[in-house]
């Protein structure tokens, strides 16, 4: 089925989010949409699948007209799609999940599951998926879960099958397996749209690649075209990320984390006999695929994991063991990976969020009050030390741009008498100038002696801060190996193969 | 690498932006101001329909309403006007009587009454900033009213000590029933809506017990399930003479009003308490126990319901209790608090609006013969009102002014992960 | 702990370790029963002996009266409680032999073996020296828990779809007066029974619009509700129903029907089918519940609704009308539990008749976990407690009623507390749906 997209645009208030988007995705082929976070792919694809409305423009599907209401007439018109977050009950069975919606019934209006596991098999058997209908979701790795998805596209007889950052959550292994299985779809017929911002991905399965920057189609390429093109296409500017740096003069060791492991609720160990030190004076940069223990890892040093086995030490000084305060006393200055939801108190002002690991003692506090003429003036410093643009520091925190926020929080735990800074993700979803000068702060705080974490799953940043580099996956380090190792390894090492396997 | 989106950031920016004195009246048009107004309005309003549909006068006068209209409009000018008047002269200021210390007698009893709606309140407002529903304030009254009535009956301590230890130990026994539910909510994860539901009743059959058990709470002489009164050491003085039921109680409220603000905006634990309630997660990677926030802001919550307990059997009704001695403040104190918007002052005028509603209501009863569950009806129509702006602006054809949505209720399904 | 992953293995080995976390609250729970049932029937065990009264003289079959000697019962129902905590201990340490299903079913088997035995060594030692009626016992628990069943009925569809329904006392008071009110004008109790369900759907319209729509807090709402349903019934009912209490509040009641041949089954038959047509309609709707949420169409999709409203709005399901019809129809279910106030139990209305029983209700829904023929269960077990304290009453128990009249509300604290069985409700319970 041939797709088309005709001046698509939408606005959400003062924010165009598509502007005029024209795409034209034929039978058989994998279209790639390619463009940074933020660009307008994921609103594009909502328009397609009715649960937004455009503005203007239309869409058609085999010349013809469309008009969806929701994702039921979407669905009705072949059009399928797997979410960048999975779109599962996770208390239902695989079969149940993918009856639903579209469901068949026997006698008395009962649920035909027998049909659905049927059909569930059918498929799985045809992609050689092996799924079991009746295995809660909400049990099954990441990976089948995103097969579930793909089950429930194809048992509604999807015609063209949008996928949605489908590998942001997949290991390198499973990326494969899911370009081997998109290519089978395509060629059994299947239009296929790829919404990514990775662009070895996009060079590796797309037949077509349509760019979009800030709403807008800015280019079409072919697979052929090289990287430095592709990434030009997309943001716009030299992709290079640079941060000016000079050569670390690390110290002695400063943190130790000896055989640590953590375990989930669920009795998994997510973390699992993790060492390393980092000295005085150097970042170590932690790398991944999201979800490789990189979050609990961290978690478990400020002490906010309940069950930690092993050992971590700063300056000599035992962390296991103690309450996060207890830790954040020690001098450890922690930038949470979810800012809005753990780093800041949307409702609070700029000047509460400023003082919200200090609560406790002077000098913002004393004899159990808050001093606020105090923190007033700490705020207004930190304001225009941080370059916090914000209409005044009473401003809640809540309506900062990603970038502001991001300097609050940085702002909160630089100021503090670190002996550790751990930084989750601290560039993600903000702005370019916000970027700059988040790593630039960084680099000061290890120029000034300061051991320092950097948690990323964007390699690019990795590689522009990282004087050491450990890779994590599956909860245990693959490898600690120098800064400037060439990224392929490091994408290997990314999969799980070690260092020496990879140089051999 | 990731290029974030700058632009929805900017416009919201933009509208913090705005000239002050715009922003202002803005706030006027479309915020709290004018909605809880409108929503007292429209209560009385659909109150007035109540009242005119129930009187005999309107509905004799609307059998023939077709041949003579203006009889059935003027019963219903009677009948409701009636009622408010009884109503405005039985809470504020009645007229009918001659000297100015007589006729201001009923605002001193509209505050009587409020005096326990308004620490109520206070408590249950202070658990919403902390981001959890208190409905336990029934349990945790008749737990207070029977430790402070106990000491109060049975005790013979000198004048002064005696009201203080009574009036603790009510504190301290509504602050331990709600802290069961602080306790078990940081330790277990269990919803402190069901667990304060069920432990109402708990409470319920408890003091019912020990009512109507000799020895324990109940009237020696007594068959019925009541204590004996309290002893006069113990009982609120009154405020403005023997003429006047208004009692030292009401200075404590005042005092107890100006803790909580003090507690909520300048204090450390205040800070911790606004934090955990906004933002749980946020809090506990600050470093703050989160699970002890729970625990101590249930105290401070029980501890201000206890003391609403403490002016039921100290101060309002001194001459020994039942089990229904919390009078529905308990569920009244969650109208209270959301129509104060969970701010001191704010509950402060809301108590004193419902202290006006419950003293104008039994006037209403006794001289309009409109009973007094017409004020209960008003109550609960003005808290859904006000938690529902849109409705109230769709009422009144206002302008939708604010955009961005407007939280007037605290988000009680936030739960920070049990990890 | 096993070992850990040896470091030379190629590609890391894949499995992330689990670690068997064993719960000790079923053996603790059992334990501190057992140590209740030393102190009740053996230290503090009474003398005499207990009639249990199988069958009324109007019974078709007779069964003889069942004798049990107090303190030897005690003491036997003691050491055999003990038994079986040891058991459920074994259970919890050496289980590991035993596959997971198996080891649910033992646990399962002992914990419903313990509650039978402690409840005849509660009633032999209760009773002691005198009889205990034990269809007349059962009879009432069944009228006591009807409406407590609709209201959980209710309750469960409600949250399954999620909307937290705290609203169900006020469904349940609305639906009573309107059935008192409608069948006393009409003379026509079916009539009434369809004013109350509409009285419990109007309840519902306001708790869903004001949720779903205007997405106020919906325990707020719920709360608020139960408080303006009481207020309205109230002042109705002193102004209007109150004046000619004849003719507006003297409603004609559902006769007895027994069922032909079940209703002579020795016990099972008078207490089960010798009731009332509501009473019927309360085993239908059990059961067109549980099978309609788990087996139909219509449940698959409010489940989903209630689980996670976003994955149902991207399979084409319109989530605020699914919410909407669907907390409708839990206020006319609840709306009939209001109903078997005014229609069966008594003929007439008064103020705050239901008197908590939707907070009981409530209680039920989450002791039975979300579940119908749980919260059924459930319902009936403090149907049962409060009928128990009634009876006991009677022939003069040695428990204050109070504690009998508490003991739904202490299980359920406990309940949520997961001291017994672990309660999680629905994942979107309570929370609005807002389209991004």
């Amino acid at each position: 089925m041939q797709l088309e997209l005709r001046g698509i645009t939408k606005r959400f208030g003062a924010l165009t989010a598509n502007d005029h988007i024209d795409l034209v995705v034929a039978p058989g082929e994998i279209h790639c949409l390619l463009g940074e976070n933020g660009a307008g792919k994921s609103t594009l694809m909502n328009v397609l699948y009715g649960l937004y409305q455009a503005d203007e423009g239309e869409i058609l599907l085999d010349g013809a007209v469309q008009h969806f209401d929701g994702p039921g007439d979407a669905m009705r018109s072949g059009i399928g799609m797997v979410h960048q977050h999975f779109m599962l009950i996770p208390v239902f069975t695989v079969a149940e999940n993918v009856m639903l919606g579209h469901e068949q019934t026997s006698f008395g209006g009962r649920l035909d599951l027998d049909a659905a596991r049927k059909r569930v098999r059918e498929i799985s058997d045809r992609f050689g998926f092996s799924v079991d209908p009746d295995a809660i979701v909400g049990d099954l790795p990441v990976g089948v879960q995103q097969r579930v998805e793909i089950i429930k596209a194809l048992s509604r007889d999807a015609r063209v099958l949008v996928f949605d950052e489908p590998t942001a959550v997949l290991t390198p292994q499973e990326t494969d397996e899911l370009m081997a299985i998109m290519r089978q779809l395509r060629d059994e017929g299947t239009s296929i749209v790829f919404i990514t911002h990775k662009l070895r991905e996009v060079r590796e399965v797309a037949d077509r690649i349509t760019v979009i920057r800030l709403g807008k189609v800015v280019g079409e390429a072919a697979p052929t075209a090289s990287n430095s093109d592709l990434a030009a296409l997309m943001v716009g500017r030299a992709v290079e990320l640079v941060v000016q740096k000079q050569q670390a003069r690390p110290g002695p060791a400063s943190l130790v984390v000896e055989n640590l492991d953590v375990i989930d609720p669920n009795g998994l160990k997510v973390v699992n006999d993790v060492s390393f030190t980092v000295h005085e004076g150097e970042i170590l940069a932690i790398a991944g695929v999201q979800g490789n223990g990189q979050t609990e890892l961290t978690e478990a040093i400020m002490g906010l994991q309940p069950r930690v086995n092993g050992r971590v030490s700063l300056g000599g000084q035992v962390l296991t063991g103690l309450s996060v305060r207890r830790v954040l006393d020690a001098g450890v200055g922690f930038v949470p990976e979810d800012r809005t939801e753990d780093g800041l108190v949307a409702e609070m002002t700029i000047a509460e969020n400023l003082m919200l690991d200090r609560s406790h003692s002077e000098p913002f506090v004393a004899r159990g009050s808050l001093r606020l003429e105090h923190l007033d003036g700490f705020a207004e410093e930190k304001k225009k030390e941080f370059d916090i643009r914000a209409q005044s520091i009473s401003t809640p925190a809540g309506r900062l741009s990603g970038g502001n926020q991001q300097k609050v929080v940085l702002a909160r735990e630089m100021s503090r008498d670190l002996r550790l800074l751990i930084a989750a993700q601290p560039t993600r979803g903000i702005d370019v100038g916000s970027i700059e000068f988040v790593h630039k702060r960084m680099v000061e705080t290890r120029d000034a002696g300061i051991p320092v974490i950097v948690v990323s799953t964007e390699l690019d940043e990795v590689v522009a801060l990282a004087d050491r580099i450990a890779v994590m996956y599956r909860g245990s380090i693959v490898g600690i190996v120098p800064g400037d190792t060439p990224r392929d390894v490091l994408g290997l090492m990314m999969a799980g193969e070690r260092p020496s396997e990879v140089a051999a | 690498m990731s290029g974030g989106t700058p632009a929805p950031a900017t416009t919201t920016e933009q509208t913090a932006d705005q000239p002050r004195a715009n922003a202002i009246l803005k706030e006027i048009v479309n915020g709290n101001v004018l909605i809880t107004v409108l929503a007292v309005l429209l209560a009385l309003l659909i109150g007035g329909v109540l009242i005119a549909l129930t009187n005999e006068d309107v509905q004799t006068a609307a059998g023939y309403f077709f041949s003579r209209p203006q009889d059935t409009l003027l019963a219903v000018w009677n009948a409701v006007s009636g009622a408010y008047v009884a109503l405005f002269q039985g809470s504020i200021y009645n007229f009918r009587r001659d000297d100015f210390l007589t006729a201001i007698r009923p605002l001193t009893d509209t505050l009587t009454y409020a005096a326990p709606l308004i620490v109520a309140g206070l408590g249950v407002g202070l658990a919403f900033r902390v981001g959890m529903f208190n409905i336990g304030g029934r349990g945790q009254m008749l737990i207070a009213a029977a430790a402070a009535g106990w000491v109060g009956f049975s005790f013979h301590l000198p004048w002064g000590i005696h009201l203080i230890v009574a009036v603790i130990a009510g504190i301290v026994g509504g602050a331990l029933w709600a802290g069961i539910v602080g306790l078990l909510k940081a330790r277990t994860g269990a919803h402190e809506v069901i667990l304060t539901i069920m432990l109402n009743y708990v409470a319920f059959y408890l003091v019912a017990y020990m009512l109507r058990t000799p020895g324990l709470l109940q009237a020696p002489d007594q068959v019925n399930p009541k204590s004996p009164p309290m002893l006069e050491t113990a009982i609120f003085p009154p405020l403005l003479g023997p003429a006047y039921k208004l009692h030292v109680g009401f200075i404590i409220v005042i005092l107890a009003t100006v803790f909580v603000w003090w507690l909520l905006n300048r204090s450390s634990l205040g800070f911790r308490f606004r934090a955990v309630g906004e933002n749980p997660n946020a809090a506990r990677v600050a470093g703050m126990d989160v699970k002890n926030i729970y625990v101590y802001a249930m105290l401070v919550s029980g501890g201000l319901l206890g003391l609403a307990g403490v002016m039921q059997v100290l101060g309002t009704v001194p001459t020994g209790f039942s089990s229904g001695i919390d009078a529905g403040i308990g569920f009244d104190a969650i109208t209270v608090a959301l129509l104060g918007r969970s701010k001191p002052w704010g509950i402060f005028a809301a108590g004193v609006l419902f202290g006006a509603f419950k003293a104008g209501g039994y006037a209403m009863q006794a001289s309009q013969g409109v009973p007094v569950d017409v004020v209960t009806i008003v109550q609960s129509l003005i808290v859904l009102f006000i938690a529902a702006p849109p409705l109230v602006r769709a009422i009144f054809f206002l302008p939708d002014g604010s955009r961005r949505r407007r939280r007037t209720t605290p988000i009680v399904t936030k739960e920070v992960e049990a990890k | 702990m096993s070992a850990t992953i040896t470091p030379d293995a190629t590609p890391v080995s894949v499995t992330l370790e689990s670690t068997e976390i064993r719960s000790w609250k079923a053996p603790i729970a059992l334990a501190v029963f057992v140590v209740v049932a030393v102190v009740l029937f053996v230290v503090l065990g009474r003398d005499g002996a207990t009639t249990f009264r199988l069958s009324s003289d109007s019974d078709v079959v007779q069964l003889a009266d069942w004798v049990l000697p107090a303190r030897p019962t005690g003491i036997t129902v003691t050491v055999l409680l003990a038994l079986l905590t040891v058991v459920v201990v074994a259970l919890t340490t050496m289980g590991n032999r035993l596959s997971a299903r198996a080891r649910r079913m033992v646990l399962a088997a002992s914990i419903v073996a313990f509650t039978f035995l402690f409840l005849l060594g509660f009633l032999t030692w209760a009773a002691a020296g005198a009889a205990i009626p034990v269809t007349g016992l059962l009879l009432g628990t069944v009228s006591l828990s009807a409406p407590l069943i609709f209201g959980a009925l209710g309750g469960v569809i409600s949250e399954r779809v999620g909307v937290v329904n705290v609203a169900i006392e006020g469904q349940l008071l609305a639906g009573a007066f309107c059935a008192a009110l409608v069948a006393s004008v009409t003379g026509n109790p079916f009539v009434g029974l369809v004013a109350a369900m509409i009285a419990g759907v109007l309840v519902s319209f306001v708790l869903a619009a004001f949720s779903i729509k205007y997405l106020v807090d919906q325990v707020i709402v719920g709360v608020v509700l139960n408080v303006l349903v009481l207020g309205l019934t109230s002042f109705l009912y002193s102004t209007v129903l109150s004046v000619d209490t004849a003719a507006l509040n003297t409603a004609p009641r559902f006769p007895r029907f027994p069922i032909p041949v079940l209703s002579d089954i020795p016990v099972i038959g008078p207490v089960l089918f010798r009731q009332t047509l509501i009473v019927y309609l309360m085993y239908i709707a059990v059961v067109a519940v549980y099978i309609g949420l788990f087996h139909t169409k219509w449940g698959l999709r409010l489940r989903a609704v209630g689980e996670h409203p976003q994955a149902a709005d991207t399979v084409g399901i319109r989530v605020n009308p699914t919410r909407f019809w669907n907390v409708s129809l839990a206020g006319a279910v609840a709306g009939l539990g209001g109903a078997y106030f005014t229609l069966d139990s008594v003929s007439s209305f008064g103020k705050d008749m239901t008197a908590g029983a939707g907070f009981i209700a409530l209680a039920a829904v989450i002791f039975g976990r979300w579940n119908p023929v749980r919260a059924t269960f459930a319902a009936l077990l403090f149907g049962f407690a409060t009928n128990l304290q009634n009876v006991l009453g009677a022939i003069g128990s040695p428990v204050p009623s109070e504690f009998m009249l508490m003991l739904p509300y202490v299980v359920t604290v406990l309940a949520v507390a997961g001291l017994v069985g672990y309660a999680r409700g629905p994942a979107a319970s309570g929370k609005p749906y807002i389209k991004s």
